[in-house]
């Protein structure tokens, strides 16, 4: 309160509710009162019933929260809004308490009740906003209460939610430290979340709490690499900063035996990123007579590979972040991507030109070579800011050598007249820079240097001197005229620095100028007591010089200034005085010292090294504030050394516990993997919906939450869950009456007295505490029957009420039922479950995809003995199957669609594709009628639709299969998807290796069609096959992934065949893959339709090559 | 991460504070006021300064200083940066970003800035969600508002935040579907004194005013997309799609946005489509010094060039210009020693000129430097680096779209040495 009568004058002014009367008094007591009864006015606006009133009051409480004023006194009027319905009004609540909670600690504690029900909120939104806001709230008392809802948040089903339990991570352990333990527990779980919304705030607080937890890194290291581009921008930069010092401590160097090849192989490796294979092989070979051979651990070629398309990114801090990652990281051959980026980046604001430049600095001086074609970028403009020519001189000054150094030069000789002295006084140090560094010019330079000291500017002259002091000191012998011109400007120059300069010089150098230098010496003397102390300094050091080495001419004079020094005002050079005189003036009380005193004073001194002050700062990492400032700020994290022994790459290994649940994983992984920019069909996976589920023991009680398992059900099951459905969702319905009931009834209580319910939170329970227990344990009973938090047993025994038991019972008998019918169902439908032989994701595990391909063969033998029952069109062989989204939950409003293509002849009509549609209703209400309308096919497609689906229960999965006539075209298939209240325009696209059947022929057979099809209708390509795809069975599971074809048997050994006819007009479409030599192949397609064949080509060589 | 935020006008005065952790007291801003001191512009003001307990990072547009405290390490441009997306947003909501601006609408710009960070870490910065959380302030809703006594705040919670595609909202609806394209380019030059070109590079950007119902997936193709050396994207575009076909794929934001902001490398030559002839010169002797300059059309592929204006910052010892322009206004503050000459149009017939005497500070002598000249000018119709859009489509959406595309070709960082 000590600052409240200063803002109380203020306010009187500014704020209109100022009573004069009061503002001008001059006691204290007075503009107290005052403040008191201006606030009454608001506090008035606040009690009252209206809205618009409150909202009113509210926007002058923010209003002077904004501008810095206290509003403090106003606590208790406002927080007792915190439950006002006006959601405008609410927020600015939020925004008050959380700027005052803090100064009243015991007030803010009538709000947390009613943030403690919003976290039970069934909108995941208000749910999140009862945590930010609840969090946010600095009062040490509600740390355990914090925790709790940071604990519950972080397994909730939204991952919005999980993703402010993330943000609360640091505030509360800002507020209690103490709670590390248990919020590296919770940081730990949500790491292992799978959905970008999470993965950039979880990162955060990890590197808020414990950035020394690498070890919690490990696991997830692949899926954030992974993820990486899909988050949103400033999570990417806070996960680039912290793999790259993962990756420092967990990678070996790249560099380290690398300065052999380099020479050999800088411009392959340069243009070659992307075919790191290949490189690295060749690297490898070539390295492998001199020493062992370094191969970059998989790993670590993963993040660099997923952070160089963020490079592109238009935030500046995501460029320098991938910037810094690349230089840290990479090998020296391939860290010049980056330059292009860091260039672009100058054209931004002159603030980010800033940053962006000391960084360029720190890096032309390691690689000169990144920025030397980007030179002319760096060319200094006279509108920049003083700053930034500054630093841009800087850069331009690294990046001198011998071949552009003239071009620079010229540029310097214009910057030399700019208008900006300051920019004109660095130009000239850069000059000097460049001549040390760069021999062939030193002569050039210092000529230049020496034709500014006639410049008419002092500074500039002042400047010139100074460096030519330095410059000369390389090579003195050779230019006593330039001393001999310096020693005469001591009659003008005026700038101390300058001064001093000359007379050390001529003083260093006074052999080269025997005459002049005494001359210097004598008019010094005569100005000593108008110098400034560091020119004195030097007359004294001068005269010593030439007392020792001239002492004929210049004992006198030397003595003279001695003397004149002794009574100087300045200690240092009265010592400096004493000193000198002791040494260098013979007396018999004279030490040893005497006879040295020529080695003292004129020994060779080495010259000068004249570098950049961003020489070292690359030991802090770049891109960094401590970089910026070249100090360590406060909670910097050292960019640890490369190890010298790679620590065990297999940590890093995701294991999976069991083999369904591996498959589910891998499934979403995909899912996650490639959400909105992996595939250009636009296939953006629900990345959040994927894992919405707790992953817990629990899972398997619940038959209809996920969208994976549940729809494999016979329809035996169908039809028992649907009536089960039935039943609970009537009992659903009730229970949601009730709820409603028990809530008005509490909110009632509140209006009579929040301090009530403080007490409540706080105390013994009551009667009405235990009724809600009682309300809450049974719908936690529900849910555990649905599935989706708790188990059905914690339920039961938690349970009194007899519809409680009731339930518990039934999800038990539920639970006995599930595990055969999941069993009948793996049998039963292939194709779903199939797709969990996917092989994973290109890079991560290796060794699986060698399990999963056999298995793939496996699989296919055993279709191939299925041909006996369709002995033309096979069934399909093998191959995964693609899930494609239809409709996406967010824009399907709940409703989640998606599509693949069941490869199997569609019954009603042979010309159709069978499309396998399914559909999930994520929504919290029964979606009804649900129906494809309005077909609006291109010429001459058809589309069957699928039986109108009545009832789709919430959280219920059904599927579908409808026909679609593609008439051999890609061309989407449009049409209206309708539930009894919505309809979504969607569009099925097919891939062109789905508008074919395989067939079965022989070897003959295959050479007479193919004989048929030659010319026009034959297509050959050239291909180069990667090396993990040179085994037959990834060559066919990879072709039948990509097209439904059939295999042909064939003799050669070296050659692949496969025949399909295409759906609507049965056009034959023959493949050939012939494997030659080494790596290289041939694929031949052979149809009457050219465009099939030259997509399919398309197609099956990216399979092939990916 | 950040801790306050103060916006401080150009009398240094702070008109505005936010804290997202512990307040941090505006005595902090003292060491931004003596840095702002030792700099004479404001724009040589640092943009990061340490101070014994806290680390100020700053930016300085439309004559404001918003000034970031910290309190630990973080990326200095990820501030800087943030900063930057505050003063867009602001200019989005309002239109123009002033002192006068943030002040009459305080409330909504604190509800934006407690939206955009949470405790110091952007939570959402993405225009369209913003807007569904807080609604921008149009004369109309003002008026509204005031009689019904509604909010601005929306009543619905955004569904922006969860979705897969954030940059874009659910649920649009228009009666004209259009979308327009505006190829801009600018041409950076620095142009010597004989009249050659020292450096020239060409930079532009794609911004895009997109009304289109529902979920449109839009791909643009270029006729030469090898042009385009170095590239950065709004998070929308497909990256693999350009990678491997050079095609731009995505579902656009609703509205105004940048898509695309490209360079054309600086090995191909770069057309400069105007000339200056110039011929200033300062004598020791008198105090007279002579100005002539004369603009003409170079490479402008028959087009016009238009919008021409000269700014030249005279030396400090010039005391006053004389001049005569053949066309356009001019005009020369002895204050600062800027000369700006608003030319309009370039009639290559009739090249327009300006001249005169200038007038030295008696006693001084000739200054070193000759000024720079700094050119703007406009081309329409013309994308000087020949990039050319070859087409749009539409997927996912039934309607057939209104689409336009227009080029500019504007001088950028303009200089030519005298």
């Amino acid at each position: 309160m000590a600052a409240s009568p200063a803002y109380g004058e203020e306010k009187g002014g500014s704020s209109s509710l100022g009573e004069p009367e009061y503002g001008h008094d001059p006691a204290s007591g007075g503009i107290f009162s005052s403040d008191y009864k201006r606030h009454d006015d608001l506090k008035e606006m606040l009690d009252s019933n209206k809205d618009s009133l409150k909202l009113e009051a509210m926007k002058r409480i923010v209003a002077m929260i904004a501008r810095g004023k206290n509003a403090s006194d106003l606590f208790p009027a406002v927080v007792k809004n915190v439950a006002c319905k006006n959601i405008e009004v609410k927020k600015l609540v939020y925004v008050y308490l959380v700027r005052y909670a803090e100064e009243q600690q015991d007030l803010a504690l009538l709000s947390i009740s009613t943030f403690q029900r919003g976290l039970k909120d069934p909108n995941q939104l208000i749910r999140a906003s009862a945590l930010r806001v609840l969090s946010s709230i600095r009062v040490p008392i509600i740390v355990p209460i914090m925790m709790l809802a940071i604990k519950e948040a972080a397994s909730d089903m939204s991952p919005y939610v999980r993703k402010t339990a993330a943000h609360a991570i640091p505030k509360l352990y800002s507020l209690d430290s103490d709670q590390k333990d248990q919020l590296i527990e919770v940081i730990e779980k949500l790491l292992a979340d799978k959905t970008t919304l999470v993965a950039g705030s979880v990162v955060m607080a990890f590197e808020e709490v414990c950035p020394e937890r690498i070890d919690l890194i490990h696991k997830n290291y692949r899926k954030l690499c992974n993820l990486l581009i899909d988050v949103e921008e400033w999570g990417q930069v806070v996960i680039i900063n912290m793999l790259t010092r993962y990756a420092r401590t967990q990678f070996l160097s790249p560099n380290q035996n690398q300065e052999s090849l380099l020479e050999e192989n800088t411009e392959k490796a340069f243009y070659g990123s992307e075919e790191e294979d290949t490189k690295d092989a060749k690297a490898e070979a070539a390295s492998m007579a001199k020493r062992k051979p370094y191969v970059m651990d998989p790993d670590h070629r993963l993040l660099l590979r997923n952070t160089k398309p963020l490079l592109q990114s238009r935030n500046a801090a995501v460029v320098m972040a991938v910037a810094q990652l690349y230089f840290h990281l990479a090998p020296k051959a391939e860290v010049g991507v980056i330059a292009k980026a860091l260039v672009r980046l100058l054209r931004s604001h002159s603030e980010v030109q800033y940053v962006v430049l000391q960084n360029v600095a720190t890096m032309s001086i390691k690689r000169r070579g990144m920025f030397e074609p980007y030179l002319k970028s760096f060319y200094i403009r006279s509108t920049d800011p003083t700053q930034i020519k500054i630093l841009k001189l800087e850069v331009l000054t690294n990046l001198a050598n011998e071949t552009n150094i003239s071009t620079i030069l010229r540029e310097f000789q214009t910057y030399i007249r700019s208008m900006d002295k300051d920019f004109v006084a660095a130009t000239i140090q850069a000059i000097g820079r460049c001549a040390t560094n760069i021999g062939k010019v030193r002569d050039t330079c210092l000529n230049g240097l020496v034709q500014l000291l006639s410049n008419r500017d002092e500074l500039v002259v002042a400047e010139s001197v100074v460096v030519i002091k330095k410059l000369l000191q390389m090579q003195p012998a050779q230019h006593s005229e330039i001393i001999k011109h310096m020693a005469k400007l001591t009659d003008n120059i005026q700038v101390p620095m300058a001064r001093a300069s000359i007379l050390w010089l001529i003083g260093e150098y006074c052999e080269h100028v025997p005459k002049i230098a005494p001359d210097v010496l004598r008019k010094m003397a005569k100005s000593f007591t108008n110098e400034e102390d560091i020119v004195k300094l030097q007359v004294i050091n001068l005269a010593a010089k030439l007392y020792l080495t001239n002492s004929k001419q210049s004992k006198l004079l030397t003595q003279y200034v001695l003397n004149l020094a002794k009574y100087d005002q300045n200690y240092d050079i009265r010592d400096r005085a004493r000193f000198i005189r002791q040494l260098i003036v013979p007396t018999e009380k004279s030490g040893a010292l005497n006879k040295y005193a020529k080695k003292l004073f004129l020994a060779q001194k080495p010259a000068p090294i004249l570098e950049s002050s961003f020489k070292d700062r690359d030991h802090f990492q770049l891109g960094s504030l401590s970089h910026l400032l070249n100090a360590k700020a406060v909670g910097y994290q050292e960019l640890p050394d490369w190890p010298d022994e790679a620590p065990d790459p297999s940590v890093r290994n995701v294991e999976v516990p069991e083999w369904t649940k591996c498959t589910s994983r891998e499934k979403r992984k995909e899912k996650v993997e490639k959400p909105f920019y992996s595939d250009s069909e636009g296939e953006s996976g629900p990345t959040e919906s994927a894992d919405s589920e707790p992953e817990s023991g629990s899972e398997e009680n619940g038959s209809s939450s996920s969208s994976g398992s549940s729809s494999s059900g016979t329809e035996e099951e169908d039809e028992e869950e649907e009536e089960e459905d039935s039943g609970e969702q009537s009992e659903d319905k009730e229970e949601e009456e009730e709820e409603e009931e028990e809530e008005k009834r509490p909110k009632r209580k509140d209006k009579e007295g929040s301090h009530k319910a403080v007490l409540r939170t706080a105390g013994s329970p009551s009667e009405e505490e235990e009724e809600e227990g009682a309300k809450k344990s049974k719908k936690k009973a529900l849910q555990g029957r649905k599935g989706r938090a708790e188990t059905s047993s914690e339920a039961s025994t938690s349970e009194s009420s007899s519809s409680g038991s009731d339930s518990g019972s039934e999800a038990e008998a539920k639970q006995r039922k599930a595990p055969p019918s999941s069993k009948a169902s793996s049998k039963e439908i292939s194709l779903l479950d199939l797709d969990d032989f996917t092989p994973p994701p290109p890079q991560p595990i290796p060794s699986s995809s060698i399990i999963s391909t056999s298995l793939v063969t496996d699989l296919e033998g055993l279709t191939l003995t299925d041909t006996s029952l369709t002995p033309t069109l096979l069934s399909p062989a093998f191959s995964a199957v693609k899930t494609y989204e239809l409709l996406h939950r967010m824009a399907g409003e709940g409703l989640a669609v998606e599509y693949c293509f069941s490869r199997r002849p569609f019954p009603s009509d042979p010309h159709m594709v069978a499309v396998q549609i399914q559909i999930s209703n994520n929504t919290d209400t029964e979606v009804k009628n649900l129906r494809v309308n309005e077909p609006k096919p291109l010429s001459g497609m058809r589309i069957q639709e699928f039986p109108e689906i009545e009832h789709l229960a919430p959280g219920d999965t059904a599927t579908v299969v409808m026909g679609i006539d593609f008439c051999d075209s890609t061309q989407a298939a449009n049409f209206q998807l309708c539930t009894h209240t919505r309809q979504f325009y969607v569009s099925i696209q097919p891939p062109v290796g789905e508008l074919m059947a395989p067939v079965f022929m022989s070897e003959n057979e295959f050479k007479k069609e193919q004989g048929k099809l030659m010319g026009m209708s034959e297509i050959t390509e050239k291909l180069t096959l990667p090396e993990k795809c040179r085994s037959d069975h990834t060559i066919v599971q990879q072709v039948t992934s990509a097209a439904n074809v059939g295999r042909v048997p064939c003799g050669a050994s070296n050659e692949y065949r496969f025949a399909a006819k295409t759906v609507t007009s049965g056009s034959l479409v023959l493949i050939t893959l012939e494997r030659r030599e080494g790596s290289s192949a041939q694929l031949t397609i052979n149809s009457e339709k050219m465009v099939i064949g030259t997509m399919l080509v398309k197609d099956i060589i990216q399979a092939l090559t990916q | 991460m950040i801790h306050s935020l103060f916006l401080i006008n150009a009398s240094g005065d702070i008109f505005l504070e936010k804290h997202w952790k512990s307040v941090v007291s505006r005595s902090v801003c003292d060491y931004f006021f003596e840095a702002q001191e030792r700099a004479s512009e404001a724009e040589n003001v640092p943009p990061v300064i340490p101070t014994p307990h806290h680390y100020l990072l700053s930016v300085y547009r439309h004559k404001i200083f918003f000034v970031a405290v910290i309190q630990s390490e973080v990326p200095p441009l990820f501030v800087i940066e943030f900063l930057h997306r505050v003063v867009d947003t602001f200019q989005d909501y309002f239109g123009v970003c002033s002192e006068v601006i943030i002040k009459d609408n305080v409330v909504v710009v604190y509800e934006v800035l407690e939206e955009m960070l949470d405790n110091g870490f952007p939570l959402a910065t993405e225009s369209n969600i913003l807007k569904e959380l807080i609604k921008p302030p149009t004369i109309l809703r003002t008026v509204v508002n005031t009689i019904t006594g509604s909010t601005n705040v929306g009543d619905q919670l955004p569904t922006g935040q969860l979705s897969v595609v954030p940059w874009r909202r659910t649920g649009v609806k228009y009666t004209n579907n259009e979308a327009y394209f505006d190829v801009i380019e600018e041409i950076d030059a620095i142009i010597d004194k004989s009249g050659s070109t020292i450096t020239a590079e060409i930079q532009g950007v794609i911004d895009a005013c997109v009304k289109l119902t529902g979920m449109p997936d839009l791909t643009l193709s270029f006729m030469n997309p090898r042009l385009l050396d170095d590239v950065s994207f709004h998070p929308c575009v497909r990256f693999k799609r350009w990678e491997s076909e050079r095609i731009l794929s995505f579902i656009p934001p609703d509205g105004n946005f940048r898509l695309l902001s490209y360079h054309v490398s600086a090995q191909n030559l770069v057309a400069i489509p105007v000339y200056v002839k110039h011929n200033i010169s300062f004598r020791d002797s008198s105090s007279l010094g002579r100005f002539e300059i004369t603009v003409g059309p170079k490479q402008t592929m028959g087009k016009t060039v238009e919008g021409v204006m000269v700014t030249s910052q005279m030396p400090k010892s010039v005391l006053n210009m004389t001049l005569t322009p053949s066309q356009g206004t001019h005009a020369f503050d002895p204050v600062t020693k800027l000369l700006s000459w608003d030319v309009g149009k370039i009639n290559p017939q009739k090249l327009p000129s300006l001249k005169g005497t200038v007038s030295l500070q008696a006693g001084t002598s000739k200054p070193d430097e000759n000024p720079t000249i700094n050119l703007q000018f406009k081309i329409q119709q013309l994308a000087i680096s020949g990039l050319k859009v070859n087409r749009l489509d539409m997927y996912g959406e039934k309607y057939k779209p209104f689409k336009g595309i227009k080029y500019m070709t504007k001088a950028g960082k303009f200089q030519v040495r005298t």
